[in-house]
This record gives structure tokens, sequence and C-alpha cells, in this order.
């Protein structure tokens, strides 16, 4: 057993945290969020010239062929501080996609241009449903010529609104199996036929209502296996899950450090506010949250890294961390009184942020039910 | 990272659960109650059986009791997670485990006790036949250990000691207590407070049993009047009791029974799966399969706390918000399994174990009752709470 991280994921951890914390300040964090396109080109290059987008992916495809672990501790830092834009989308989401399903041409060509930096790109998925379940896809892509036809309204897709490409998940077959007959395409957001409008979510996140009204596509953009294509997303989305964990886990941390520094400051009744059990109390809890979080995504991520199955980690990790980050954020709130309440104040900007995380690729209950599936029930 | 056991540890795990499975008295795991994380429903205090103390004797013979202890002093050298490895398959079987005798009494005498103490104590502790209990808390103070005053006067080559301790887990089937009191009592209780053994069979001692609320009589409260103890028990340097206590506290990090936890769930899933009710599968209730689901979440939370806890101390790293962690989050979950489990049971959730239609023993309806000591026992949830927020993250006392 070993439950450190080694020397050099320590110093990405480091090296990540101080990078952001010049380069990503609230300041900008909430410029970006109050923005139109929701990111900043110049960070993005940066970023790209540090290597993190190809961090996990091989070096063949112009990554550095790290791990998912690696990704991991990254995105943990990338929660700490907040990063606002498509890293999310262009790398776990659709980078993982490309990896898991494209054919050589395709990860050459755009998984090498995600490792580059050189590429945004997102995966188009939900539904009306708002489930993230096969039997919600009614997007159909219909076989016309040498191409296909696509038809109908994502919702919830992120980042579609600087997207270059998107990879869309639509039904290519109806079956009595759910399941089948998905398929995913990758398209040219430039396409003609798809109308772009960015839904006002609670962090501000660009989450996109995509719809697409006779989209051509060529037949080479399929991604994976004609009607093969939902294996390929469940195993996606349990990477997106653990991914957003990270994120999570250093939100609550930064949530825990900002009521600390805070309570220890505040002072009422001659005495800093951090010397009344109260807070104390609401401080052993937060803590409890974090760690809890934080010992066990990472088990899921190295469950992940190693290519074990990990779905019971995976949906233990997401059930817990969902609900311990909106305690944590909750408490800091409290902690903060009256002038957390206002949009001047940094600690909105995680509260947000627990929520949207809270709800992506499975809330708690989703989770749970995993998790009982997987105890045997 | 790696969250699996290595080869090695692997093997050192199936050692530890062969030894149990063929060290334990028969039947012993189904006929115990104890609930994870609490202290009333011991069975071994009930009556000291001699079974109990078989098991203990070979836990010494084959160097479990001493696993921990550097080799050089006759242990195993073993590391923390080995030892959380082995405590762990001892608690999911329900044994008898470490005790007050090999957690505290042992390595503190052996730290700080003299070349004769550790002689006549350290091989009678080894062999697993030698038992102490904590006479710390008091009737005035509990969670405020310094208000203790009982008092240990010298005379001559002796203490005369006088004083009331409560909450003595064992005492009436123990044979030495592991003894604070006050020794000067013109200066602040941590400078003026010294350690020291007494032999249970002195006279002037009065042990009066407290029947806890599971029915069992775990508790005592023992009264001294001028109890003599000669000077030669008292262990390290007079007036420094409290930094020895302190410094002890550091041993029992890992004495939670976590392995309990995971047994009980076992055993509530597989009544689930075994239940109808409404003619349905309870399995298929969706209240009962979050619940379920929830639990395992949790107890894969204080697993975490657990192993990471044990690997810290392996690593040189202190667990000081890691150990208060784990002990707070395991004695609410101590609660939570208990309250969740005997809501999964419906009506029978309220049979205690002697009933015939009592599912699992009873073991959830008793452990519900039991379970209110987790949380109060060895240290509160709030005072686990001020360690955290003080010691962990540095907030003001005042």
């Amino acid at each position: 057993m070993d439950l450190g991280l080694t020397e050099e994921q320590e110093m990405l951890r480091k090296s990540a945290h101080e990078f952001l914390a010049k380069e990503c300040p609230k300041k900008l964090v909430r410029e970006l969020d109050e923005s139109d396109m929701g990111y900043s080109k110049g960070l993005w290059n940066k970023m790209a010239q540090l290597g993190w987008m190809g961090l996990s992916f091989p070096e063949k495809y112009g990554g550095n062929g790290g791990s998912f672990l690696d990704l991991t501790v990254l995105l943990d830092e990338m929660g700490y501080n907040i990063v606002p834009g498509p890293f999310f989308s262009t790398v776990v989401l659709a980078g993982y996609t490309l990896l898991e399903a494209g054919n050589e041409e395709q990860k050459k060509e755009y998984l090498g241009k995600v490792c580059t930096g050189e590429l945004i790109i997102t995966v188009a998925l939900i539904e009306l449903d708002g489930t993230y379940d096969a039997t919600s896809i009614d997007t159909t892509a219909k076989a016309k010529g040498d191409g296909y036809i696509l038809n109908g309204t994502k919702l919830f897709v992120p980042n579609a609104n600087v997207t270059d490409y998107m990879l869309v998940v639509a039904r290519t077959k109806k079956s009595s199996n759910p399941d089948d007959g998905i398929t995913i395409f990758l398209v040219d957001a430039k396409s003609p036929g798809i109308r772009c409008t960015v839904l006002k979510t609670i962090a501000r996140d660009k989450l996109c209502e995509v719809v697409f009204e006779n989209v051509k596509i060529p037949e080479s953009n399929i991604v994976g296996t004609l009607g093969r294509g939902w294996p390929i997303i469940e195993s996606v989305l349990k990477k997106a899950a653990v991914a957003k964990c990270a994120e999570m886990v250093g939100g609550a941390q930064a949530s825990l450090d900002m009521a600390v520094n805070y309570a220890k400051e505040r002072v009422q009744f001659n005495r800093p506010i951090g010397s009344f059990q109260a807070i104390q109390h609401y401080c052993a809890n937060m803590v409890t949250d974090v760690d809890g979080s934080r010992f066990i995504t990472y088990k899921a991520a190295w469950a992940v890294s190693e290519g074990l199955s990990a779905d019971k980690e995976v949906s233990m990790a997401k059930a817990w961390t969902s609900e311990a980050f909106k305690r944590v954020a909750v408490l800091a709130h409290q902690i903060f009184g009256a002038v957390g309440f206002t949009m001047d104040h940094d600690m909105h900007l995680y509260f947000r942020r627990a929520k949207a995380g809270e709800l992506a690729y499975g809330d708690a209950d989703f989770h749970r039910n995993i998790v009982a599936q997987q105890i045997g029930l | 990272m790696d969250f699996q056991l290595n080869e090695t540890e692997k093997a050192f795990q199936k050692k530890a659960e062969q030894f149990v499975l063929s060290a334990m008295p028969p039947g012993y795991t189904d006929r115990c109650l104890y609930w994870p994380g609490a202290y009333g429903a011991i069975l071994e205090f009930e009556e000291r059986d001699p079974a109990i103390d078989r098991f203990r004797e070979r836990m010494g013979e084959e160097g479990w009791l001493t696993m921990a202890w550097p080799k050089e002093l006759g242990g195993g050298g073993h590391s923390f997670i080995e030892q959380a490895i082995f405590a762990e398959r001892l608690s999911y079987h329900r044994a008898p485990g470490t005790d007050i005798s090999t957690l505290i009494a042992a390595p503190t005498i052996m730290r700080f006790g003299s070349e004769e103490q550790k002689k006549e104590w350290i091989p009678r502790i080894i062999k697993g036949n030698l038992r102490f209990w904590l006479a710390y808390s008091e009737p005035n103070a509990g969670s405020d250990l310094a208000a203790i005053q009982t008092r240990a006067v010298e005379d001559g080559d002796d203490l005369i000691v006088n004083g009331q301790k409560i909450w003595s887990s064992g005492a009436h089937i123990a044979d030495y207590a592991w003894m604070v009191a006050r020794t000067d009592m013109n200066v602040p209780s941590h400078k003026g407070t010294t350690l020291f053994i007494v032999d249970n069979k002195t006279p002037g001692i009065t042990i009066r049993p407290l029947i806890n609320i599971v029915g069992f009589h775990s508790f005592n409260e023992v009264f001294f009047d001028n109890v003599r103890v000669p000077k030669k028990n008292i262990v390290g340097e007079k007036n420094l009791g409290f930094l020895y206590l302190m410094v002890a506290l550091d041993y029992e990090r890992l004495a939670i029974a976590i392995g309990g936890f995971r047994r009980q769930f076992d055993e509530l899933v597989k009544y689930v799966k075994g239940a109808t009710r409404n003619g349905k599968p309870l399995s298929a209730n969706p209240s009962v399969r979050r619940k379920l689901a929830d639990l395992a979440i949790d107890i894969e939370v204080a697993y975490n706390f657990f192993f990471k806890t044990a690997w810290m101390m392996d690593n040189n790293q202190m667990p000081n918000i890691e150990a208060s962690v784990l002990k707070l989050f395991a004695t609410q979950l101590s609660r939570k399994l208990a309250s969740v489990g005997t809501e999964i049971l419906g009506i029978y959730g309220q049979l205690e174990h002697d009933s015939k239609y009592a599912p699992m023993h009873g073991q959830f309806c008793v452990g519900y009752l039991d379970s209110i000591s987790a949380v109060i026992g060895a240290g509160t949830s709030e005072i686990q709470r001020n360690i955290i927020a003080q010691r962990g993250l540095g907030l003001p006392r005042k």
C-alpha cells in the first residue's frame, strides 16, 4: 500500500498551484464568468505551453504520457484555484472519447491538436430528459449518401460557444435495447445548421443549448463503431465523474482554507471568531468532509488509472464528494457571514461550483444506485 | 499511489486471518454482541471467560500482541499498515483485541519505565495474561481530565491514595489499575500528576458495578480509601503523568474496530438479500437500497481514514488531524450504522438479542443502544473537533 503522491506528482501540484495563483487570479475568474466566451486565450496558451492538455495522453499523439492520476492532481489544483474555460470538456470529455474510440488518423489529427492546445473540443450528450442514460438520446443521425444528417437538440453542452469541434452522441438505429444503436460523430462546430445558445447556469460555466438542423456529417467522422457508441460514453462518463470529483476536492479545500484564515482574523466580542467552539467545530466538520473527499477520490482515480474495473470506487467517490463539497461550502459561508453573501467576495464562486459539480456526471443518488448494484442488491 | 495491498501485505493479511479464525473460541463471533466504535456491549467484561483468556495467551505466544514492538524488545517490528491490517481482520471477526495492557501500559513502560519495571511487567504483558484497567476519569473530571482530585501522598516507600475513579471499564475483571492521581496540589495539574500502577487486590479498594444502557456490566466506580502503593510502581518521573498520558494517545490512534463496521454491514446486506416485505424482496426497496449504498460509502470513507492514518505513521508524518477525524467520523458512523440498520429491519429492529425473532441475534438493537457511547467515550466528538480545529488547523483557543 502506498497512499502518497510521487515526487513528480508533488512537483506538478506545487507548480500548478503557483502558476494558477499568478496567472489566474480571482479578478480574471470573475471576468471570465461574466464574459460571453468564458475563457482566456492567453491563459489557455500558457497552459498549453506547460503541456497540461496532453499531460495524461500517450506520447505518440503528442502527449506527455502521464497517467490519469497525474491529471487528477492537476484538476485538484485547477478546482482549488478555479480556472474557467474548456479544459475539462476538451481534455477529459472529448480527449478521452477520442483516445478510447478514435481511429489512428483521428487520434493523430484531433487528439494531437488537443495535446498542443490548438483545438477546443467538447462532447454533446445530454438531451431534454436531462439524464445520463441511453434512453434519453433522441437526436438522430440518418444515413444519406456518403454521410449522415443530424437532427436534434442537445443541452448542457460545455463550452459549445467557443468550441471548434463537438463529439455528438446520436441515435443511428432504434432498438429495443436503448444502449444499442448510438453513434459518436465528430462535428465541425462551423457546420451549417448548428445553433448554439449559452444557458444561464449557476456556475456561469457556459453550458449551452445546441440545436442541430439537418447538419451534414461525412461518414469518416464517425468516432468508434457505428451503433456502438454508448459503452464508450459510459467509460468516459466514469472518468469525467472522478475528474469532476478532483476539481471538487480542490474547491472544497480552498473553501476550507479561506474560511479558516478568515476565522483567525475576524474579531467579534474582542476575540477572533475562530476561538469560538461553534466555529471550530464547523471547521472540524469541514476537514472531515475535505479529507474524506480527497481520499475517496484519489482511490477512485488510482483505480481508473490502473485500468481496474472501478465502477464501485467511482460511484462512491462521486456520491460522497457531491454532497461533501456542498456541506463544506455552506459552512464556509456561515463563517464568512454577510460579507460572503456579496458578489465582491470569492466564496460564491465556490458555492456555485459545488452545486454544478454535484449535478455533473450523475448526482449523489444516481451514484448511490450504482453502489447498491455493486454491493449485490 | 497504490491502494492495493502489496504481495507481502496480502500474505500477511492471510496469515492474520488464519490466526484469528483458528484461535477464536468456537461460536464467539456469533455470540459476541460487540458494536463497532462503542464501549458497552463487550462480552469479555461480563465475566472473565477462560476461553477468551486462552485466545489472548495465544495472541501472546504467537507474537500478535507485540507485533508492533521493536525486534530488539522481543516484538515483531511490523509496520503500522500491517498493524492496521491485523486490527481490521481481528475486529471483522469480533475477536477480543489489544487492550489497555498492550496498547497503553506496555509501550509507556518501554519508553518511560525503569529497567526493573520493564523486567517486571513486559514479559507478563507479552504473554497476554495480564489485564489493566484505565483509572483516569473521575466524577468531576470527564472531558476535563485536568480536574482530577484523587490524591497520592508520599509516605516512606509508599504512596497513599485517596479518591474515586469512574467509568472504569473492566476494572472488575482486571488485575491492575493504570492510574493517575494528583501528587502536588500546589501547581497546575499538568505539572502535579503522577502515573502509577496499583494492584487491584490492595486493601482499601472498593469496586462497584455500573450497569450500562445495554444491560452489561462494563463500567465501575472505584473507591480508593488509604490505599498503599509502593513507590516503585510509579511510571516515569513523579509529577509528569500527564505528559505520559498525552504521549500514549499516539498509541491508540488505530484502536477503532474498523473491521467491525464492515462485518455488521455485510451481515445487514446478507439479511436484506434474504428478506421479503409486502411480498417483495427487501433488496428491491429503493429507500433500503439508498440507505445501504450510503452506509457502504461511509464505511469506505472510514477505512480510508484508518489506513491513511497508519500509512502516515509509517512515513513519519504526524496524523494529528487524521487520527481525530478517524475517531470522530468512525464513532458518528457507529451511531448511523445502528440507526439506519434498525430502520431497515423495520418493526423487528426493536427486538433484543435474546428474542427468537430478532434478526442477526439482535445485533443492531444492541448496537442502537450501545452506539450512544461511541461518540462519548475516549474523547467526545466535541473534544475531537476541538483538537482538529486547534491542533490541526491552528485556530486560537482564546
